[in-house]
């Protein structure tokens, strides 16, 4: 090496050391969403579900007021044929889970409030656990996870021009519109259709796949009810409803129906329902048996992933159960750290 | 014969490089996957978990290679400061390689997810459900990891400084190809 170099290339590579260093922080904080404010992250999805007035400390972001329940999945065998996922084997598999509203108030009054959910978990005799979050309207809002963050922007704002130029661009939500304005309330959590809308594969034991989407039927029958009827009822009627039906009626039940997708059919986009001759499979029964308040049950602690799949059950082309599972895992460490603005009245479980 | 090895075992060297690709592997995933709503953010977040517990494996391996090994003496003409940066450094390392992985994992625990790693491998929980818990581990993989990233690009940098300006063998020592420098020159 030719000393009169040296001073120079130890320059050189000072230089160079300092590049790798920068790039690599640069790389990092590009990585990390940093340096694009335009991304999409699960914190922007939240800001935007958050309403004016703050965020409900320790408690979910989005279908905020709810109330647990457990009991039984009772499997009757007939999904064992479509998946290999053990809770389709005949069998009763622990179910737990949370009725629950589309607000983000978890003091909603219970007539604001159109959209209901059903947040679910089975568990399999191994431990396997099945976990979704189910609402009742027929098909989703929106056709991607973008759409519904610019929905929940264009609701959040004053101008009506907003949702007007909103459904302009995703002509998809008047489905969805159409339902929420059409569709008959109920007066019990126990009488509505809950409905999974995102597709999911299943795999049977031959290694055969198909598009599937799920919903619980109701086997209480539906009294339909307006709006301002509902409302009269109090602001919290649906868990005193729910407490008091289990109580005297005993457990309630759904029908977990699976329809299986056509080829072609529109596995991509929740907003798009699918033909109703598609083959359905009735694969078991959802018995709740006992009403719990979040406040201490055992749903409070359970973030409804629904990317929380047994073997035979995986996620599809549909965009959402991983937005969702990313939203909800941000929403769940929200909640988790603000424990003590939502305390347990109870310290042991019981 | 007497004389100190100038490198590490290639067992060493063979798993320092491979650790090395998957630990920066790993920094990027952890902040690239929790700032998506994407669909990949499934299929990082499933390898951040598998690779995190391969990881785990593999440095108590590391550790166990190191103790019957040793390392390489340092250039003796190398600062007192270096040599005790040098080795503060390394073992501080060595914990958080230890740590990050038990903190995810705990975490997950504690937040009563499944942990479920490729190809379906259910790893059970060694903890409750906790949202104290969870908050403590959650805060602390992240700002560990966030430590973590600083002290991977300071031992880049040092071993780039070694490797560049000092050339004193201390990066051939680690180097999976002979180098030629100064170190290895005159062996």
């Amino acid at each position: 090496m030719n000393q009169g170099k040296l001073p120079r290339s130890g320059l050189g590579s000072l230089v160079l050391i300092a590049a790798v260093l920068g790039g690599g922080a640069a790389a990092f904080a590009y990585t990390a969403g940093w340096l694009s404010p335009e991304r999409l992250t699960p914190e922007r999805m939240i800001a935007a579900l958050t309403p004016p007035s703050g965020p409900p400390l320790g408690h979910r972001r989005n279908h905020a007021k709810g109330i647990c329940f457990t009991g039984t999945f009772e499997a009757n065998g007939n999904g064992a044929e479509l998946s290999k996922a053990r809770v389709f084997e005949r069998g009763a598999y622990p179910a737990l889970g949370r009725f629950n509203l589309g607000t983000a108030d978890p003091n909603a009054v219970d007539a604001t409030v159109r959209v209901r959910g059903l947040g679910l978990q089975i568990a399999a005799a191994d431990g396997e656990e099945w976990r979704m979050a189910l609402i009742n309207p027929p098909v989703f809002a929106v056709s991607t996870p973008q759409a519904f963050h610019e929905l929940l922007i264009a609701s959040g704002k004053k101008d009506p021009e907003a949702m007007k130029s909103f459904i302009q661009a995703n002509p998809e939500f008047a489905a969805f519109a159409a339902w929420a304005k059409t569709a008959p309330w109920t007066t019990s959590y126990a009488e509505d259709f809950y409905n999974g809308l995102n597709s999911f594969i299943f795999t049977d034991a031959k290694g055969g796949e198909r598009a599937v989407r799920w919903s619980l039927v109701p086997m209480a029958k539906g009294v339909p009810v307006s709006q301002a009827d509902l409302e009269k009822r109090g602001p919290d009627f649906l868990e005193q409803e729910i407490v008091e039906r289990v109580r005297t009626a005993g457990p309630q039940r759904w029908t977990m129906v699976t329809t299986v997708a056509d080829p072609g059919d529109p596995t991509a986009d929740p907003s798009k329902a699918w033909p109703e001759n598609r083959r359905k499979v009735e694969v078991g029964t959802l018995i709740v048996q006992r009403i719990e308040p979040e406040r201490d049950g055992p749903c409070r602690d359970i973030n409804f992933d629904p990317t929380v799949l047994p073997q035979g059950i995986r996620v599809s082309d549909d965009p959402f159960p991983a937005a969702r599972s990313s939203v909800y895992r941000k929403s769940y460490d929200l909640r988790a750290a603000e424990a003590r603005d939502y305390p347990r009245t109870e310290t042991a479980k019981p | 014969m007497t004389s100190a090895p100038h490198r590490f075992a290639l067992i060493q060297r063979v798993l320092h490089w491979l650790m090395a690709v998957c630990v920066l592997a790993m920094l990027f995933i952890g902040v690239g996957m929790v700032s998506t709503v994407a669909p990949k953010y499934l299929p990082l977040i499933l390898v951040h978990k598998t690779t995190g517990f391969i990881l785990l494996v593999l440095v108590l391996i590391r550790l166990a290679l190191r103790l019957h090994y040793g390392a390489p003496p340092l250039p003796a003409d190398l600062s007192k400061t270096m040599k005790l940066g040098a080795g503060l450094s390394h073992q501080l390392l060595y914990g958080l390689m230890i740590v990050m992985p038990l903190l995810g994992i705990g975490m997950l625990w504690a937040a009563a997810y499944p942990v479920i790693l490729y190809g379906g491998i259910r790893i059970p929980a060694l903890l409750p459900q906790s949202d104290l818990m969870h908050t403590l581990l959650w805060n602390a993989h992240v700002y560990v990891g966030f430590a973590f990233f600083a002290l991977v690009l300071l031992h880049l940098a040092a071993g780039l400084f070694h490797a560049l300006i000092r050339r004193d063998g201390v990066f051939a020592s680690m180097s999976l190809l002979p180098l030629r420098d100064r170190g290895t020159q005159t062996k």
